[in-house]
């Protein structure tokens, strides 16, 4: 099977050493993570992760098994890049003299949506978001015209369909025992079964 | 003590006049309310608040003190193997909590349920490299279920309630709680204790869901040749009388990995041998015969499956198991169950159509047969002086008539012993089947014997395995757990022997182990014991060790250079199986 991207979004409990135990799920398996994204959730005490590596759907679906079967794991599910809606930002440090002398930057930032977050006599920061590409090319361009300091953050993504995780995530507080069963290609039956 | 039992209500009343504990007591009366009887550990700094509150718990937890932390936690192990409980071990931090690890590692690969409990450095001295101070969440992270460090004695019961319904429920597994000296030291308002029902995130019993049960029985019922496999969790789910209702209504021949051994009784007719790469021939060969394939409770382990690509590809495969991370994990599966064999069995029993399948479980004995006659017959009944491991394991089994305990270490030993062993009942079996830890077996076999003290257990051990662990001679010496220890001797590290001479030349690299004099050593610890090298003492021998009361030493000098056989070899398919 074929190596793609995929995006892992898995919630967990919040508590000390979670990174830890998730990583460890990754590095044993000698898959390197590229991006690594955690934070709160919109429910109270749940974080989400959001990570991102380069695999076969196989291997993804297995390491998902894997996470969920972690016990502050709530859920971790996998989609590939069609399937979502992602960021990832950017903060650029630019001396200030290059901003107000050239104006093939000035219009270069507007093009990327680029805004300013501080202003100060030596240099300007600016903050932009986008897809992986736009920002290594804008950063590509900046650093000719002397970029001080560059900084980007992790993906970020949320799916596409519209029922979203937000309604799984509390199907899966409100039923004890859980209601999700395993997903298993092989079964010849419709999709409604299956909810990873 | 009276004083606390009394304070232990149902729902915690704040309000009420609340007793003083300190976090080491919290910690003691937390076993009490979970039923441990029995705990295996070892002293040290961080840890001595716990043991100065355990002087006066003497009358409902005996602590057994061990020689080494890892003869510690393997001693938990055997005890949670034979009883079916929760084993507890205690270790102090820094080299202490370090030395369990490997029995961490071996209780997560063979999912048995662990509590551990590790002192910790003060909370103010973490991560200043203070005296031994190790990061022990981190380095047993991936051998554990659970973990967590607790820093003040408030967070105790509720985690202590955790910890045994972590590691009980669902697939079990080891789980450790770090807790540092201030925590243990420190006095808190103790609420009462309440064991855990439920936490957020985790659901260790999935609801069994009906149509996958009809979809299984209905490619059972068109089955012709059926096939049954499993494994150890058969015995954690207690469900060996639904298996055995299960195979009996179906008429299943019924096949066992290392770890489901004994769930099974030697002796039923529909049990047909152990899989394996040192399994029985015709379960192995049928494997790739059989249309369907029923997997309980196992997780086709490399052991087992041989070669994967040419592994059952013919079959449909159901696969009832209580984690779904297993389910597709290294065979595809046709129909997963998921959830308790407890329940799933009875469900799919009542939909299966009753059978005997005679011609196909006649297969099996027709190739037995082949396998009796090219292997086991030498092995049991040796035409030369020598004296091979089966036949050793045979007397045993008559004198002990499969009512037993046996206790494995690591190695060809292990592989015979598997073999050749009876057993009349469940929980009789106790191997390191996943981790493969040599030393594993002298301290399972204590922590096996205060698992089931009503019970004959034997220790079958070799030369290099035992030499690992020996050490707990003291602790038996001590404690007097009325182990039976029979060493196999064959003078070399046979197993990695086997495997040098098959496919390395026989170029005999650093296995050729010399021993102590065993059975001085075992006077050294005030065992009794003697050394037997002649056939026609052999009975007698093992007679003289299973009557004496107390633990014994006997040490039988094997051949030097016999193999185990039949062997599926690496990277060959279980149908590709040697008989030589």
């Amino acid at each position: 099977m074929e190596k793609q991207e995929y995006t892992i979004t898995l919630y967990t409990e919040n508590s000390i050493g979670m990174i830890g135990r998730i990583s460890g799920i990754f590095s044993r398996r000698k898959i390197n993570i590229e991006s690594l994204n955690t934070s709160p959730s919109e429910v109270e005490g749940i974080h989400r992760f959001t990570i991102l590596i380069t695999e076969a759907e196989e291997v993804v679906r297995k390491l998902c098994r894997q996470i969920e079967k972690q016990v502050e794991v709530l859920k971790a599910y996998y989609n590939t890049n069609d399937e979502l809606i992602w960021q990832e930002q950017a903060l650029y440090k630019v001396p200030a003299d290059v901003i107000t002398e050239k104006a093939y930057v000035e219009r270069l930032l507007r093009q990327f949506g680029a805004s300013a977050v501080v202003i100060r006599n030596d240099y300007i920061v600016f903050e932009t978001a986008g897809h992986r590409e736009e920002i290594d090319r804008l950063t590509e361009e900046l650093t000719k015209y002397g970029l001080i300091e560059f900084v980007r953050g992790a993906r970020i993504a949320i799916i596409k369909d519209s029922a979203g995780f937000h309604s799984k995530l509390k199907q899966f507080e409100k039923e004890e025992p859980s209601q999700e069963v395993v997903e298993n290609e092989f079964l010849e039956q419709g999709g409604n079964v299956f909810t990873m | 003590m009276s004083t606390l039992e009394k304070t232990q209500v149902e729902e915690p009343k704040a309000t009420e006049t609340a007793i003083q504990l300190s976090g080491s007591q919290a910690v003691l009366e937390a076993l009490v309310h979970e039923g441990v009887n029995t705990i295996f550990g070892y002293p040290g700094g961080a840890i001595m608040p716990i043991y100065d509150a355990l002087y006066d718990y003497s009358e409902k937890l005996e602590h057994i003190l061990v020689r080494h932390e890892q003869g510690g936690i393997h001693a938990a192990q055997g005890y949670a193997r034979t009883s079916g409980r929760v084993g507890v071990a205690f270790a102090t931090s820094g080299p202490g909590a370090t030395n369990l690890v490997t029995g961490l590692a071996d209780a997560m690969i063979d999912s048995n349920p662990i509590v551990c409990i590790t002192g910790q450095v003060f909370a103010s001295l973490l991560g200043t490299d203070a005296f031994q101070e190790t990061d022990v969440i981190n380095i047993t992270t991936p051998v554990t279920k659970w973990n967590y460090q607790v820093t003040d004695a408030t967070e105790i019961p509720s985690v202590l309630a955790k910890a045994f319904y972590i590691a009980k429920t669902g697939r079990p597994g080891p789980v450790l709680i770090d807790i540092t000296k201030n925590a243990q030291i420190q006095l808190f308002d103790y609420p009462g204790y309440k064991k855990c029902d439920h936490i957020r995130s985790y659901r260790p019993s999935p609801i069994i869901r009906n149509e996958y049960i009809e979809r299984a029985a209905a490619v059972i019922n068109a089955a012709k040749k059926p096939f049954v496999i499993f494994g150890q969790g058969v015995i954690l789910g207690k469900a060996e009388q639904e298996f055995k209702d299960f195979i009996e209504k179906g008429g299943f021949p019924a096949a066992w990995t290392v770890m489901g051994l004994s769930a099974l009784e030697t002796d039923h007719p529909q049990n047909v041998g152990m899989l394996g790469m040192h399994g029985n021939y015709a379960p192995n060969v049928l494997t790739n015969e059989c249309d369907v394939l029923i997997a309980v409770g196992m997780r086709f382990d490399d052991r087992v499956t041989g070669r994967l690509d040419k592994y059952a590809k013919q079959a449909k495969v159901i696969h009832l198991d209580i984690d779904p991370a297993e389910i597709d994990k290294n065979v595809k599966t046709t129909v997963p169950v998921w959830g308790d064999c407890k329940e799933t069995l009875p469900l799919l029993s009542a939909l299966i159509q009753k059978n005997d399948h005679l011609a196909w479980v006649q297969k099996f004995r027709d190739l037995e047969q082949e396998e009796i006659k090219e292997v086991i017959n030498e092995e049991l009944n040796p035409s030369t002086d020598i004296m091979t491991m089966g036949e050793v394991i045979n007397v045993l089994n008559e004198l002990t008539g499969g009512n037993a305990v046996i206790v494995t270490d690591v190695g060809q030993h292990q592989m015979v012993t598997c073999r050749y062993a009876k057993f009349n009942s469940s929980k009789s079996n106790v191997t390191s089947g996943g981790l493969g830890t040599m030393g594993f077996g002298l301290p399972a076999a204590i922590g096996a014997w205060y698992g089931a003290p009503e019970r004959d257990v034997v220790a079958i051990i070799g030369d290099g395995g035992i030499q690992m662990t020996i050490q707990e001679l003291g602790t038996i010496m001590q404690f007097g757990a009325k182990v039976k220890i029979l060493i196999l001797n064959n003078e070399f590290l046979g197993m990695v022997r086997q495997w040098q001479q098959l496919f390395h030349d026989k170029r005999y690299s650093f296995v050729n182990i010399t021993s102590p004099d065993f059975v001085a050593v075992a006077k050294g610890y005030y065992l009794e014991g003697q050394r037997i090298s002649e056939r026609a003492n052999l009975r007698n021998a093992l007679k003289t060790m299973l009557d004496h009361d107390g633990g014994y030493l006997l040490e039988v000098m094997v051949g030097k250079e016999n193999n185990v056989f039949p062997m599926v070899c690496q990277g060959t398919s279980v149908s590709e199986i040697r008989l030589k």
